[in-house]
């Protein structure tokens, strides 16, 4: 299949014409990207354009509490082996944000699109993908984020109409319960560490029983499906019964989750997993997250962390103590203002480290260490917590604010 | 071998736990230990008979479909009521607190029972939810310093003439009734709509728990740097952004 052949209606042409401009006087006026304001314009001009635009692509979306982002990176990586990609590689992933990157590949083939989980299945019936990756669903933001179990069945009456092939992780219950009304589902063993949000079963409110890693409701029967692909260990396992070996560059479990799904996701479009791993592991850095920056005669790892079940995959991937960790933390409008999330997160894990808490919610992490009983320091910035800690690694875990913050102040 | 002192059961975490509402129990349990106490931490899934021999119970917020669903499990339980029958001491947040009552209105927009150990009715609110920092002062019954907290909810509760508020707010919505009433006491039983979780911002709150639990009137101090230090700013924000 190929690029744009089909050309845009005037109207259309006109609001990407109009996007772009808008774009660029936000990018000299130093607002940052300029995509999304570029994608408001061009979305008014022309309400149809984010479906007019994807006509001539095939287009995946890919969504997630967490991963998204990074998925989307991988999977375009691996995609680009059959042709070009176009791509919100930054993560502007509301329909505007969506327009103004599908806009800017003309001779693009494929369209590898994250998605907002709230967005989803509206992006979805814009669209028409030819194929979804469903990665989890957990807490997030809660003083505004909806439920995850009303997301998981907004997902479901989103999705049930699709003619897009799933691609879902079959261990986590909620996202199972949003792909199982689709006709068309791949199941992949990607794994799921945070178990919290899922005890209840979604189907029928009965408690799930997690025996292993296998899950079922003893009350209505809903249960896990049976997976084509799996992360096993270092090792993708595809539908063939093949092992392949990952050897990704970003560190830690959820990134060989991510690969997994994205292998998967690569198959469905004819990619084989050798190719698709192999250009996966180009990847080194996605959007500033995983870099490490050199800053003051120290080697600081940048870590994004957003959400409980985010800080928990961090804290499975820092180096041991006595590596220091520097813990930062806002409830800036983007990171949600409520912070009642940290006393869900295992802090004890941290025990051994030193701990250096940072962010202009500090004195709630504070507490939260001080309940746990495990040593730490506040400092009130970042450039005074790296001074205080001695030369070599250090691994800085932020939420969302905070890490570009963090990044400005480490000049990343 | 160690004999417990202190015995502290979280109420179904797999359907009320959804704001951060470990930290109550977290923060009880801290506050005992530090005091020397031994400790037994029991979490009670919704599958699990209630234990009726616990010292203090906790239980959180939740969805609305998982606040129905635990109060059905509770009700038919009777384990909580027993355990309050024989002096025991409950503190409660949210959709928690609200199952504790006479009624609540469910995710079907029906009106449900609760478990009657609170004199309070809920409904759900029309308005917008309530999301920012709470400032208030406690019932100067209880004789503990001003509440900060932080609220997200939609629910209003009604008092009725068995319970006294739990704090008059100052900033804030509290129950949502207009009156700058805040949760509800009746001597045993506690609810609130304050999380953040309501008791890492108010230690002492856990201690009075503590006491009533212990039957004692007074605790060794502890370290109250950090709390204070949050409480501060807490404070100040709310009273800023008002
Ligand atoms: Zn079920």
């Amino acid at each position: 299949m190929a690029g744009n052949t089909e050309p845009l209606s005037p109207r259309a042409k006109l609001a990407v014409t109009a996007g772009k401009a808008a774009a660029a006087v936000s990018r000299a006026a130093g607002r940052g990207s300029g995509s999304v304001i570029g994608g408001k314009v061009a979305l008014r001009l022309d309400p149809d354009l984010l479906a007019r635009l994807a006509r001539h692509l095939d287009v995946v979306l890919v969504s997630a509490t967490n991963g998204k982002t990074t998925t989307t990176r991988l999977i375009a990586e691996a995609l680009r082996a059959n042709g070009g990609v176009v791509s919100n590689a930054l993560g502007a992933n509301m329909p505007a944000g969506i327009t103004s990157a599908l806009a800017g590949g003309s001779d693009a083939k494929y369209g590898v699109i994250e998605v907002d989980e709230k967005y989803l299945a509206g992006v979805a019936g814009d669209v028409g993908p030819k194929a979804i990756a469903l990665l989890n669903l957990s807490r997030d933001q809660l003083d505004r984020a909806a439920e995850t179990r009303m997301l998981a069945e907004k997902w479901r009456e989103g999705l049930s109409g699709s003619k897009a092939v799933i691609i879902a992780n079959a261990d986590d219950p909620l996202v199972v319960w949003a792909a199982s009304s689709s006709p068309n589902v791949v199941w992949v063993a990607a794994g799921q560490e945070w178990k919290d949000d899922a005890w209840s079963c979604p189907s029928c409110g009965g408690v799930l029983q997690r025996p292993g890693d296998d899950w079922f409701c003893g009350d209505c029967g809903f249960r896990r499906p049976t997976p084509t692909w799996a992360l096993n260990g270092d090792h993708v396992l595809d539908p063939h019964g093949a092992a392949w070996p990952i050897h990704l560059q970003l560190p830690g479990r959820a990134n060989k989750a991510n690969a997994t799904t994205s292998a998967a996701v690569a198959a469905a479009f004819g990619v084989p997993p050798l190719t698709a791993l192999q250009r996966m592991y180009a990847v080194t850095a996605v959007a500033g997250r995983y870099d490490v920056v050199s800053y003051q005669g120290r080697d600081i790892r940048l870590l994004l962390a957003k959400n409980p079940a985010g800080w928990l995959e961090t804290f499975s991937l820092i180096d041991p103590p006595p590596t220091p960790v520097i813990l930062a933390v806002n409830a800036r409008g983007a990171d949600g203002t409520d912070t009642s999330w940290l006393w869900d997160v295992d802090y004890a894990r941290l025990a051994g480290h030193p701990i250096c808490v940072i962010g202009d919610r500090r004195l709630d992490l504070a507490v939260r260490l001080e309940v746990a009983n495990v040593d730490f320091q506040v400092y009130d910035s970042a450039q005074e917590a790296v001074r205080n800690c001695p030369p070599g690694r250090i691994e800085a875990i932020a939420n969302y604010t905070a890490f570009q913050d963090l990044r400005r102040v480490v000049g990343n | 071998m160690s004999e417990t002192n202190l015995r502290l059961v979280w109420i179904y975490p797999d359907l009320l736990s959804t704001y951060g509402d470990q930290g109550n129990v977290l923060v009880t349990e801290r506050r005992a230990r530090q005091r020397g106490l031994a400790v037994q931490r029991v979490d009670v899934r919704s599958d699990q008979p209630l234990p009726t021999s616990g010292d203090i119970y906790l239980i959180g917020g939740g969805e609305d479909r998982p606040q129905r669903l635990a109060a059905e499990r509770l009700l038919r339980d009777g384990g909580l009521t027993r355990a309050v029958d024989n002096g025991a001491i409950v503190f409660s947040v949210c959709a928690g607190y609200q199952i504790l009552g006479q009624e609540f209105v469910n995710d079907l927009n029906q009106p449900q029972p609760g478990l009657g150990l609170l004199d309070v009715v809920s409904t759900r609110g029309e308005a917008e939810r309530c999301v920012g920092d709470v400032l208030g002062d406690v019932d100067s019954k209880l004789n503990l310093p001003q509440l900060t907290g932080f609220e997200n909810h939609q629910g209003i509760t009604h008092l009725g003439p068995t319970a006294r508020p739990l704090a008059h707010v100052r900033l804030g919505n509290g129950n949502g009734t207009g009156d700058g009433t805040e949760g509800a006491w009746n001597g045993t039983v506690f609810g609130t709509y304050m999380h953040g979780p309501v008791l890492a911002r108010n230690p002492l709150i856990a201690d009075h728990l503590l006491k009533l639990a212990l039957d004692v009137n007074a605790l060794p101090p502890v370290e109250e740097r950090w709390y204070e230090a949050l409480r501060g700013e807490r404070i100040a924000a709310a009273t800023q952004s008002a």
